[in-house]
């Protein structure tokens, strides 16, 4: 339960801190420390709270259909992913903020005006690139999220941080699934299995 | 990268001095996490907008396999009932 409440804990204070759109562009991106997608710690947290989040999801079936399962499923698992990020990066920003307004859009019932927070009038980099060059990287700054109008150096960074994340998602996801398809006899003996060893926690008391 | 103090032509909003050596070394760096160049045999350097286009690939490819992998889980904790499906979950995160 404790990881529970700090995550919703970090979701409160993310919805209050609007500076990070502005402020954390001005910062030096190079005293953020990186986060390790390939850590096994870092696994192990984001499938605790990805499993926290789907419990939520699954208390309030409210639409039994297919789609919108589908739907919460994914945005969660991003959410979660985006929080695990920890807001050093671009993209996991826009994911959380993106997925913010269209929940308060929801809530309040009418349609926000198209929001255009992210335009500051940022001036890229004229270096003379090569129209294809350009094109693809349109392309690629189109595909991580909130990247559409960074500069191609960040651009290159937020991609790669982008798809260490993905790859760990990918693998927590998987686990997770195979977890849930094949719930295993209880095999007391053998904890040599790898699917156990990635998700399982370090000693911690149970919610 | 520490060839920083070199000023560039345009300066950007965020006065961030990019260097070709620079983007260089972050195109370099996406390289190595691709699969599909990585497992190259040839070590030499790709084009940048070869690496460009796999990057998107790869990214897409790994979109539709999270789409799948929520798909399936979807599927799987609509049918399976809440707590079997828990049950089996908190068992297997506590057992070490």
């Amino acid at each position: 339960m404790a990881s529970l409440i700090s995550y919703l804990k970090f979701e409160e204070e993310s919805k209050r801190k609007k500076l990070w759109k502005t402020g954390y562009e001005l910062r030096d991106p190079n005293s953020r420390s990186e986060t390790s997608w390939r850590s096994e710690s870092e696994q192990r947290i984001y499938s605790t709270k990805l499993v926290d989040a789907l419990r939520l999801v699954r208390r309030n079936p409210s639409t039994a259909d297919k789609v919108s399962s589908f739907r919460e499923i994914r945005e969660a698992a991003d959410r979660v992913l985006a929080v695990a990020a920890k807001g050093r990066t671009r993209w996991s920003r826009a994911i959380l903020a993106s997925q913010l307004r269209l929940r308060l859009a929801n809530n309040m019932k009418h349609k926000r005006a198209k929001v255009t927070g992210c335009s500051r009038p940022k001036r890229l980099e004229k270096k003379r690139f090569s129209p294809t060059l350009q094109r693809k990287a349109g392309l690629l700054s189109r595909l991580v999220p909130g990247c559409r109008k960074v500069s191609f150096p960040n651009l290159l960074e937020e991609a790669t941080d982008y798809i260490a994340a993905l790859e760990m998602q990918v693998r927590a996801m998987t686990a997770l699934t195979e977890l849930v398809t094949g719930p295993p006899v209880d095999r007391l003996g053998s904890t040599s299995n790898s699917v156990h060893c990635r998700l399982c926690l370090p000693r911690s008391p149970p919610s | 990268m520490s060839s920083r103090r070199s000023r560039s032509r345009q300066q950007t909003g965020s006065s961030r001095n990019i260097t070709d050596e620079q983007i260089a070394d972050l195109v370099s760096k996406l390289q190595q996490l691709i699969p599909e160049i990585r497992n190259r045999p040839s070590d030499t350097q790709v084009s940048a907008s070869k690496v460009l286009q796999e990057t998107c690939n790869y990214i897409r490819s790994l979109h539709r396999e999270v789409d799948d992998l929520s798909d399936r889980l979807s599927d799987l904790l609509a049918t399976t009932d809440t707590d079997s499906a828990q049950a089996a979950i908190i068992r297997s995160l506590l057992s070490q």
